[in-house]
């Protein structure tokens, strides 16, 4: 980028490349098996001894206060050195905010330095079986139990991702079943290991048990991990919901490195084909947008901006991107397209990820959902019958 | 790093909103095609007061001698008004392709919007365009620069294009060519931000129109699946819009990426743009589909700059040919 980056931002730039140049892993095993989630751990726990774990947070809590451009160059930086996706993500991007916002005192206490080096990695517990776009439908239960200072929770979440090696959880529970449908709820965190939880793994399309189901009989949470006000759950869960296409902020670098191997991949190819050759193209200009997109939006939150419904414009943007561009990739594979582990191209790397890509325009709000948003709010369409939520 | 643009810029663009809002630019667009050029030269004179034909030649020659950021601003401004003539040419590339040769001169005349330049640059672009309203025809070949006369009209899918095929008249002088690529790259970025402000605008329409017409008792625009193909639209603009501009400042910075992202940015406007106007047909039906309707002039317009200042296939080429040189 040549767009004028400041000297110290230059700076900041080169000792984040310096460093990931000389510790990062590159590829780990799935963080979803259990030796992966190990080798995961360990990276985290490397990343956060060089206070690179959570670079834009308080020194206080390891990170170097850096600002937000600073972060973005982290997060360009990160990717390009073909480092791993981070087993800490739910906790240091989508509950972490929450904390900081909400929290009491004892709770960033207590969770905030464990998440920032992989000792507790978090997962997300919103979806039900009955409640995956309308959110605000879910049924399980809080009980007031006022005997021991706290509450009982009853019933069952789904799709809960990396809850199989998980620690700890933190969902929505229906705390006033008379109070209307968006009230009544509350945020709770729990460890996956208390007394009447049952985490079951599901296996995912490419194999592995990615997520979960977790099962809650009688399940005891005390006051102190009741996280913002009883009954103010949906607002408190709506602005974690705003950081989860915000996330999006910091993948600008993945796809640019993604769509500069599948240059190499047409490099060493030699494909022909004109089609192939505009797709690859196009792949490339797709990042190329989505990092001067995200350049826009940094700036004009520095400027005391804010995201609001952009974050869906963005959503729709880079997983439509993440798929096109592995469609394109096991196009340019031709028969070995096919092929996943030991003998496949790299590994059976491009399949794996076009595997993960699926995914993306189903999580964090499916793009049916974040369509409605885009054009009932950004565009002004009349609200028709359509709700709109989505975890 | 600063991505947003300046306050002149924001006013810049505010103003020449207000100017083209006011101007009843559809009834000049349809007599420019209609051979009436009077309200579009008026058109002309008004947008040279606001200095759009001065932008970038240089402060020595009597110009502003701006960024190509302003030419952004100004020409998605005009794409999103669909104001005819020979824009592109006279601002984008004139300046570039006259300075420092012996018709330097018509520069000064040109900031001042007395002199309106077109330009024919085969292969790429082998046509010159409105070359009755122009006030000076060049053809730009390997040869360099000459100027040139109309051999023979043909007919633009844009009814507001008139388009000629030109022969030299008189010799040519040669051109630097570094000068030369500035000058192709400034009019592919210019005709981008053209393609950028006509999807706007029929975004723009067809949100208008949804919310209003009425089918099966409700709006259309209740409906989701016009949702969310209008959802999709705004998603291919905004993030058109950031390579348009990310061009913008790398030409500025004369960085040597500059001409592959000019090629992104022609590509992925073309591209925004034709959604949009697919889009903006399919909701309004079709009222859409006549030339009466003010849509056709930009669904048309946008069907003409896919392939002005270089194909899509010609300028993915050059974004691979430059990801690609150094592997
Ligand atoms: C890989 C992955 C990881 C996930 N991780 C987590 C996690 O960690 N924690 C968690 O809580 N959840 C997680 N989820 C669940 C995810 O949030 C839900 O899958 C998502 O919200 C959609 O809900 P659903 O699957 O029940 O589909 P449904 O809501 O049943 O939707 C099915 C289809 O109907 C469409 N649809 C629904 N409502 C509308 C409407 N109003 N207008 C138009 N179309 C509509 C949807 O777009 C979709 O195409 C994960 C999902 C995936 C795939």
């Amino acid at each position: 980028m040549s767009l004028g980056f400041t000297e110290a931002e230059e700076a900041f730039r080169a000792e984040a490349r310096a460093w990931l140049a000389e510790n990062s892993p590159g590829r780990l095993p799935s963080m979803d098996t259990e030796e992966g989630a190990r080798a995961h751990r360990d990276w985290e726990k490397a990343l956060a001894g060089g206070r690179w774990s959570v670079v834009a947070w308080p020194e206080q809590y390891g990170g170097r206060d850096a600002s937000l451009v600073e972060w973005v160059i982290f997060e360009e930086e990160y990717y390009l050195s073909g480092s791993p996706t981070r087993i800490t993500q739910n906790g240091i991007s989508l509950l972490a905010p929450i904390i900081f916002g909400h929290g009491t005192p004892e709770q960033q206490e207590r969770y905030l330095p464990a998440m920032v080096d992989g000792t507790e990695v978090w997962a997300q517990a919103w979806s039900e079986p009955e409640a995956g776009s309308d959110l605000a439908g879910i049924r399980s239960r809080a009980e007031r139990d006022d005997e021991r200072g706290g509450w009982v929770l009853n019933g069952q979440k789904t799709w809960s991702s990396r809850a199989p090696f998980a620690d700890r959880g933190f969902g929505l529970f229906r705390s006033d079943p008379a109070a209307e449908r968006h009230r009544g709820l509350t945020y709770f965190l729990f460890p996956l290991d208390a007394e009447g939880i049952t985490v079951r793994p599901i296996a995912q399309l490419d194999g592995d048990a990615g997520f979960a189901e977790i099962f809650f009989d009688d399940v005891f949470v005390p006051d102190a991990d009741v996280l913002g006000g009883v009954g103010d759950g949906w607002r408190v869960a709506m602005s974690t919901a705003g950081n989860e296409r915000g996330l999006s902020l910091r993948a600008p670098g993945r796809f640019l490195a993604a769509a500069d191997r599948l240059l190499d991949l047409w490099h060493e190819r030699g494909e022909e084909s004109p089609q192939l050759r505009d797709d690859v193209v196009d792949a490339w200009i797709g990042a190329r947008a989505y990092q001067l997109y995200t350049w826009g939006t940094v700036d004009r939150l520095q400027g005391g901006g804010d995201m609001g419904a952009d974050g869906s414009v963005n959503k729709l943007f880079w997983s439509q991107l993440d798929v096109d561009l592995h469609e394109t990739a096991l196009d340019l594979l031709g028969p070995e397209q096919e092929l996943r582990g030991e003998g496949a191209v790299s590994n059976g790397a491009w399949v794996d990820d076009y595997l993960f890509s699926l995914a993306g325009p189903i999580y964090a709000g499916t793009n049916e959902i974040q369509r409605n948003i885009v054009a009932e709010r950004i565009l002004g369409l009349p609200r028709g019958d359509n709700r709109r939520s989505g975890a | 790093m600063r991505f947003a643009l300046t306050a002149e810029q924001r006013s810049f663009a505010e103003a020449l909103d207000g100017l083209l809002g006011a101007a009843e630019v559809p009834a000049a667009t349809r007599a420019w095609g209609a051979g009436d050029t009077a309200p579009g030269l008026r058109l002309w004179e008004q947008l040279a007061e606001l200095g759009v034909p001065a932008l970038v030649v240089p402060e020595a020659l009597g110009g502003i001698g701006g960024t190509p950021l302003d030419v952004v601003v100004a020409f998605e401004a005009l794409g999103r008004h669909g104001v005819p003539g020979p824009w592109v040419e006279s601002v984008a590339l004139a300046p570039s392709l006259l300075a420092g040769t012996e018709h330097e001169g018509v520069l000064a005349d040109l900031a001042e919007g007395a002199a309106r330049v077109t330009v024919a640059a085969p292969p790429q672009t082998p046509y010159a365009l409105d070359v009755a309203a122009a006030t000076h025809t060049y053809l730009l070949d390997a040869d360099g620069l000459a100027a040139a006369t109309s051999t023979r009209k043909l007919t633009s899918v844009d009814p507001s294009r008139h388009l000629h095929s030109v022969q030299a008249e008189g010799t040519a002088v040669a051109v630097d060519s570094t000068a030369v690529a500035r000058g192709l790259d400034l009019a592919a970025l210019a005709c981008a931000a053209s393609l950028v402000g006509a999807g706007e605008r029929m975004l723009r329409e067809s949100v208008a129109y949804v919310a209003q017409r009425r089918q099966f008792g409700r709006a259309i625009g209740e409906y989701q699946a016009v949702k969310h193909a209008l959802a999709d639209v705004r998603v291919a603009l905004d993030f058109a819009r950031p390579l348009v501009h990310g061009a913008a400042h790398e030409l500025e910075a004369d960085s040597e990426v500059a001409a592959r992202d000019v090629s992104a940015a022609k590509v992925a406007a073309t591209d925004a743009a034709h959604l949009a106007s697919r889009t903006a047909l399919q909701v309004h039906g079709a009222i859409g589909y006549t030339l009466e309707h003010d849509l056709s002039i930009f669904i048309l317009r946008a069907r003409a700059l896919a392939g002005a200042w270089g194909t899509t296939s010609q300028h993915r080429a050059r974004v691979l040919h430059h990801l690609t040189a150094t592997r």
